[in-house]
């Protein structure tokens, strides 16, 4: 899903970085040590490469680069390269997530990899689980294996394993690398669940939703106060389509599960019943819902959420009056992953890169202390959440990180597929109608078809449940 | 191609090749060429599956009966519906506002203030502007606040314009509408200041009223140049692609009712389905072929005097 | 003509009618205006008449931000929009003068034939275009967007109508008594009387390849190379971008205004070269 990479507020941000690169400076010696290796390396070697192209599509990934890579020496002042120490420059090419447009452009340059001059070829690119299997897949060989860089398996030893899993092609051979586990969560307001609920303490909470027949009581409730359970229709989408039985597409049929057929009910009947705003993720009314004014009871999110969406759009009067608990059902929600493009002229330098933002413990644990982040170190992550010290101020001291810790090793990726991204915005999209009143049951269900054939020349049908 | 001129020696004819040559070779290559190719990926089923191109393998006309079975015939619809809800208003507000701006006895003042402000919006960038409305329009957006702060709606309660077909085919059909009634208007005056003014005196002497003389020798004499607004606007109207696709994200939303055909085109092209996009650009192709063989004919019989005449008026009064 | 009876009550309802028409107009890029100088927090907390003060700082934030590279965006835009206009102008010109001064075997039916495609849409040969520019290796590059207007009958068959009212054959032959070669008499003798035409020409063209959209989304990828709608059109679809509205509105602003300011300069050109420009929408 589009994972919404958004700048906090460019103070909190600007804030951010001034630290992290104060905290860098304390690493400048050991950098400097490894460059000079890296130097009577390259003697012997081919020359790397003196640009690293990036393609992303949305600048989290820049803000982590940007923030903690070691080497970073200087940003552009429009973040559009960034210079690292042994001179070579990043650029960045961010294309838009939204209607496989980021996968168009990356397939296409991909595809013209071998004939790209070498400061344009691609050196690293980023998937998300949505989209993952295509890239990783061994026939189409675009993404290099971690073990061709020289990663090894302890390297990522304190890594979720899910986050390998996803990433691994049909051969074992492992081709990307993630700083973060996603696991969902629901975020709720303070202030509204003691109104409504009489409590606003996590625990509490989360017993009053711990499943879906009691996430509508309260829904009902809320709305008897005026308030609305959920922003848009596409809330509670990733509770839903994260706990299917089977892959979007089998061969080339499109098989819809029945799990998303509840969401469709569900949401149908919030809406006829007035318990969600009629927002769609994204749009300015649900980041509206989000802000102090918002009477929204809670919004579903992974980790990443909080941080770079939520806590930017609740601003400075929403802070300490959101906490967070496991909802009515454990899902995920994206995760982003590296990978190293193969015909790459860059491979110590990405190899360097993954290994210090995916595999090293304390500038994971710093990530997840700035940003609140859920990351990749299952040790580092502990040690958070047994830390009775540890607390989120805009969580009004609840320590997420524990709740993550527990939810985290249940995620299973196992059912996605290489047409989640188009299949998921499909179906959003066609059933939006449906909520909205414009088509009826069989209508969406027929432009959800149209759509895909459209996206995917290659499905021939699609079944229903 | 009527005057032809006198003294002309032989010798010189094959200038005339020179001349022309660049035109010829730059449409031979970047549109003849394509056409031809495009025809041809027609029949094929030629696209790309994740990194892979399947295809191309020749499959007759099946693309032709797909983008029939899938909904092309909607699209063309939705097409003429949006492009009729703006032309209409234009037309008409278009005859009214020519005959105020030439009706002597209106003397309306800042004349030369409002054709240029009317003709603004047709200069604007179709993106940007579908883009504005879209800003202004949103659930959040500032038309919604002015309807609550003047209570004509209730607070918490916006208008969901883009959530309702008739919303959204509304904000289309306004954009094209506001695009270019100014420029038809101007065009129209243009065509009514051509018209001898010795007949409006006499119908004036004859005791004509205003209407009379509207409905009676305006809008008879500039008939032509009215066939010729319509089907120009209508290939306009098939061309009808970036504002309802900034407009909706692409997505032709609600329910594919404001997708238009070359929206329909576009997603093909997109997801690089190359047969099928052809498919879809030929039937295109002969449907503009049609319109372009009427505006020929119209072009070269009737409005052949009426418009070039009105132009030469124009372009003398401009180089003073 | 003999002046008769102003009649008050249709004139009343023409200004009412007119004003509203004119607010109609301008009421849009009135609010586009105030908010392009409002910060997202009170753009959001609803519509406000009066601007605000972020006017420096959204310009400040759309310049810093390199996912809407809006300077070689209108370099970009200009380059492209310029060379058009450029080409399109001269070489119609050019065919104009061919077929309109020399007397071959041919003439007739180019002229018939330009007539024919007149009115023909570039977006039905997009699929062969891109796959030809993509054989070309100039895919991502602006060439595909300037170089075919060297074709553009529209732009002909105005000037071939405007040499039918203004171009006198005497003088083509005095040019040629006089020895000037064919070449020399159109660059030096045709051209410079065929200046109005060409500048309203000139501008019709800049101002649609400006705000053209289809085929640039087709042909550019790298931000680097992207005209303004592409990026307008980016700037609706990426989630993350929208998050300032007030960078928003200032980025539509900077798109639109350099078009307003060279209308507001032109204007009368232009208005009186809509009619003369023929076959538009």
């Amino acid at each position: 899903m589009k994972k919404r990479m958004r700048m906090l507020a460019s103070l909190a941000l600007a804030g951010t970085m001034v630290l992290s690169m104060a905290a860098c400076g304390g690493k400048s010696d050991d950098a400097a040590a490894k460059k000079d290796d890296a130097k009577t390396e390259q003697a012997e070697e081919t020359p790397e490469g003196k640009v690293l192209n990036i393609w992303c599509w949305n600048d989290e990934f820049q803000q982590r680069f940007n923030g903690y890579y070691p080497e970073v020496k200087e940003v552009a002042e429009d973040k559009s390269t960034t210079t690292l120490n042994d001179g070579t420059v990043v650029k960045w090419t961010i294309n838009p997530n939204e209607n496989n447009n980021y996968q168009d452009k990356l397939d296409t340059a991909l595809q013209a990899q071998a004939s790209a001059a070498e400061d344009d070829k691609i050196d690293i690119f980023l998937i998300e689980a949505d989209y993952a299997l295509k890239y990783v897949d061994a026939d189409a060989n675009v993404a290099e294996p971690l073990a061709d860089l020289g990663i090894t398996d302890d390297d990522l030893a304190d890594q979720y394993q899910y986050t390998k899993d996803i990433v691994t092609d049909d051969n074992g051979a492992q081709r990307g690398t993630s700083w973060q586990a996603t696991p969902g969560l629901f975020a709720y307001r303070r202030s509204i669940a003691k109104d409504v609920l009489g409590t606003d303490d996590p625990e509490k909470v989360q017993e009053k939703l711990k499943d879906w027949d009691n996430f509508n009581k309260v829904a009902d409730e809320a709305s008897k106060k005026g308030y609305k359970m959920l922003s848009g229709y596409d809330d509670s989408y990733r509770t839903f389509s994260n706990n299917v039985s089977a892959k979007w597409v089998d061969g080339t049929t499109v098989k819809v599960d029945p799990n998303l057929m509840t969401w469709v009910d569900q949401t149908k009947t919030f809406t006829d019943k007035g318990y969600n705003n009629k927002t769609s993720l994204w749009d300015d009314s649900w980041n509206a819902d989000q802000s102090a004014k918002g009477k929204v009871f809670g919004f579903f999110y992974s980790t990443w959420g909080i941080n770079f969406t939520l806590a930017g759009n609740a601003g400075e009067e929403g802070k300490g009056d959101w906490a967070v608990c496991e909802g009515p059902q454990p899902y995920f929600w994206g995760g982003t992953w590296i990978c190293a493009a193969q015909g790459n002229d860059n491979p110590k330098t990405i190899k360097d890169v993954m290994l210090k933002l995916t595999c090293d413990k304390e500038i994971e644990k710093k990530i997840t202390k700035d940003t609140q982040d859920y990351t990749n170190t299952i040790s580092g992550m502990q040690e958070f959440a047994d830390d009775p010290k540890f607390g989120s101020e805009f969580l009004g001291g609840q320590n997420h990180i524990k709740l993550f810790s527990e939810v985290a090793p249940q995620i299973d990726m196992s059912k996605t597929s290489p047409y989640d991204q188009g299949c998921n915005e499909a179906f959003q999209g066609a059933f939006k109608d449906y909520f909205d009143g414009n088509a009826d049951m069989d209508t969406a269900k027929k432009n959800f078809e149209t759509t895909i054939i459209e996206k995917y020349p290659e499905l021939t049908a699609v079944e229903w449940p | 191609m009527n005057n032809k001129k006198k003294g002309k020696s032989i010798s010189y004819a094959r200038w005339g090749y020179v001349f022309i040559f660049p035109f010829f070779l730059v449409f031979a290559i970047f549109q003849l060429y394509p056409l031809i190719t495009t025809i041809y990926y027609s029949f094929f089923e030629y696209f790309r599956s994740g990194l892979r191109f399947i295809g191309p393998r020749f499959v007759g006309l099946a693309n032709y009966a797909e983008i029939f079975k899938a909904d092309l015939p909607k699209y063309m619809g939705n097409t003429m519906i949006m492009w009729i809800a703006g032309f209409i208003p234009q037309i008409v507000i278009s005859l009214i506002l020519a005959a105020w701006f030439t009706d002597t006895r209106l003397r309306i003042k800042g004349k030369q203030f409002f054709k240029v402000v009317i003709y603004m919006p047709n200069l604007i960038m179709a993106s940007a502007f579908a883009m504005l409305i879209f800003a202004l329009f949103s659930d959040g957006g500032p038309i919604n606040g002015i309807l609550m702060n003047l209570g004509i709606i209730q607070q918490g309660h916006p208008i969901r314009f883009l959530a309702s077909v008739l919303g959204t085919r509304s904000l289309v059909a306004l954009m094209n509408f506001m695009m270019w009634f100014g420029n038809t208007t101007i065009m129209l005056m243009a065509a009514v200041m051509g018209i001898d003014p010795a007949l409006f005196e006499a119908a004036e002497l004859d005791g004509c009223n205003h209407k009379q003389i509207f409905f009676r020798i305006t809008l008879p004499l500039i008939r032509p140049l009215l066939v010729y607004t319509l089907i120009t606007s209508m290939i306009g109207g098939l061309q009808m692609f970036d504002v309802p696709q900034i407009l909706t994200n692409g997505k032709g939303a609600p329910n594919r009712t404001s997708t238009t055909m070359i929206m329909y085109l576009n997603n093909h092209l997109f997801s690089k389905n190359y047969g099928m996009a052809g498919a879809v650009s030929v039937f295109l192709f002969v449907l503009c072929a049609i319109f372009c063989i009427i505006v020929y004919f119209s072009f070269n019989s009737e409005t052949d005097e009426s418009i070039t005449g009105k132009h030469k008026k124009i372009k003398k009064g401009a180089r003073k | 003509m003999r002046e008769s009876k102003p009649s008050h009550v249709r004139t009343v309802i023409a200004y009412i009618v007119l004003i509203f028409l004119a607010f109609l107009c301008l009421f849009f890029f009135y609010v586009l205006l105030v908010n392009c100088t409002r910060d997202h927090f009170s753009i959001q907390k609803g519509f406000s008449a009066i601007p605000g003060d972020h006017f420096i700082t959204n310009f400040k934030n759309v310049l810093a931000d390199a996912n809407v590279p809006i300077l070689s965006g209108l370099k970009n835009s200009l380059l492209v929009s310029g060379l058009a206009a450029l080409l399109a102008t001269y070489f119609s010109c050019m065919t104009a003068y061919g077929i309109y001064a020399y007397d071959f075997k041919l003439r007739k039916f180019a002229f018939v034939f330009i007539l024919l495609i007149m009115t023909m849409p570039t977006q039905v040969t997009a699929l062969g275009f891109i796959k030809l520019v993509e054989k070309m290796s100039l895919l991502d590059t602006l060439v595909p967007l300037y170089v075919p207007s060297i074709a553009a009958p529209v732009v002909f068959y105005f000037m071939y109508s405007y040499m039918q009212s203004s171009l006198p054959m005497e003088l083509v032959e005095a040019a040629r008594i006089d020895g000037s070669n064919e070449m020399h008499t159109f660059n030096f003798i045709v051209l410079p009387l065929m200046k109005p035409a060409i500048a309203v020409q000139a501008i019709f063209t800049f101002v649609s390849s400006w705000n053209n959209y289809f085929m640039p989304a087709l042909v550019l990828t790298s931000k680097k190379k992207q005209t303004l709608p592409i990026l307008i059109a980016a700037l609706r679809s990426a989630d993350f971008l929208k998050f300032d509205q007030g960078k928003v509105y200032m980025l539509i602003t900077m798109a639109i205004v350099p078009i307003i300011i060279i209308y507001i300069l032109l204007s009368k050109y232009i208005v009186s070269g809509v009619t003369l420009g023929g076959v538009k929408g």
